[in-house]
């Protein structure tokens, strides 16, 4: 007996594990602090969220029965993951951890150059 | 930056989110009886709530909005335990016994009310007042 809700439920928990799979990669091969990060909140909160949501489909067509804790779960994620990758990056930056090689441009690190200068300009006027 | 942090971001979600974590502790609490949770738990996420307030703003902040004395309130709640425990004695029964009957609510219906939860209440003030005293203890010392 396999019906189309039992379908929808694997999707979801195989895209979650394929994302879990994804930030294990990302976290190997990226080369520093900060693309690490960006793949541990982003891929990892996804991959979470789409296991909990399969979770709350598996048990509310198989048993019937409504668990609002994963909504809250679901939502927590959402909301908190985010916020614990940007503070480990801050912190990171503000400790002087060193951006990879290949990096471009890093327009914080001119910061106290550029409000020194708006200061001057703003009493000169 | 270094003098002056700025920790907007973290502040803001904490707003938000410490509330969600308190209700999902008074939900633990409450739920104690029938399913997984509990004083014990329900007492230490509360604590988890008032320590990710203690990250995002200060020990001073945390006192202005909740004036609470910890350590009385750990006294407290040894003090409902104690005495949840000897009300079993003025009905001739042994100490530590609960006794339990089925009321009718105004909101809820029929509830059955338990004297375990008043042992609970003891138990979820303990825990959150000895937590909070050690991380306030080991925060003030510097």
């Amino acid at each position: 007996m396999i019906d189309t809700s039992e379908y929808i439920i694997a999707a979801f928990i195989l895209i979650g594990a394929f994302f879990g799979v994804v930030t294990a990669i990302g976290l190997i091969r990226l080369p520093d602090l900060y693309t690490r990060t960006h793949a541990a909140s982003k891929s990892a909160t996804l991959g979470v969220m789409s296991v909990l949501i399969g979770a709350l489909l598996f048990f509310l067509t198989e048993e019937g029965l409504f668990n609002s804790r994963i909504v809250l779960g679901i939502f927590f994620v959402l909301i908190t993951a985010p916020v614990g990758g940007h503070l480990i990056a801050r912190a990171a930056y503000n400790s002087g951890v060193k951006l990879a090689p290949e990096t471009v441009q890093d327009d914080l690190a001119k910061k106290e150059q550029y409000e020194a200068k708006k200061k001057k300009n703003s009493s000169r006027d | 930056m270094k003098n002056k942090p700025n920790d907007l971001i973290l502040q803001t979600v904490t707003t938000m989110i410490s509330f969600i974590i308190i209700l999902f502790s008074i939900h633990l609490f409450f739920a104690g009886h029938y399913t997984p949770g509990g004083g014990f738990i329900g007492g230490l996420m509360t604590a988890a709530a008032l320590v990710l307030l203690l990250l995002a703003y200060d020990i001073k902040t945390l006192n202005t909005i909740l004036p609470f004395n910890f350590r009385m309130m750990t006294a407290a709640g040894l003090l409902i335990a104690v005495l949840t425990g000897a009300g079993a004695l003025l009905f001739n029964q042994p100490f530590l016994t609960h006794a339990y009957d089925y009321f009718e609510l105004p909101l809820l219906g029929e509830t059955s009310l338990h004297t375990a939860v008043l042992f609970d209440i003891g138990v979820y003030l303990v825990v959150i007042g000895v937590t909070m005293t050690i991380i306030q203890t080991i925060g003030e010392s510097e």
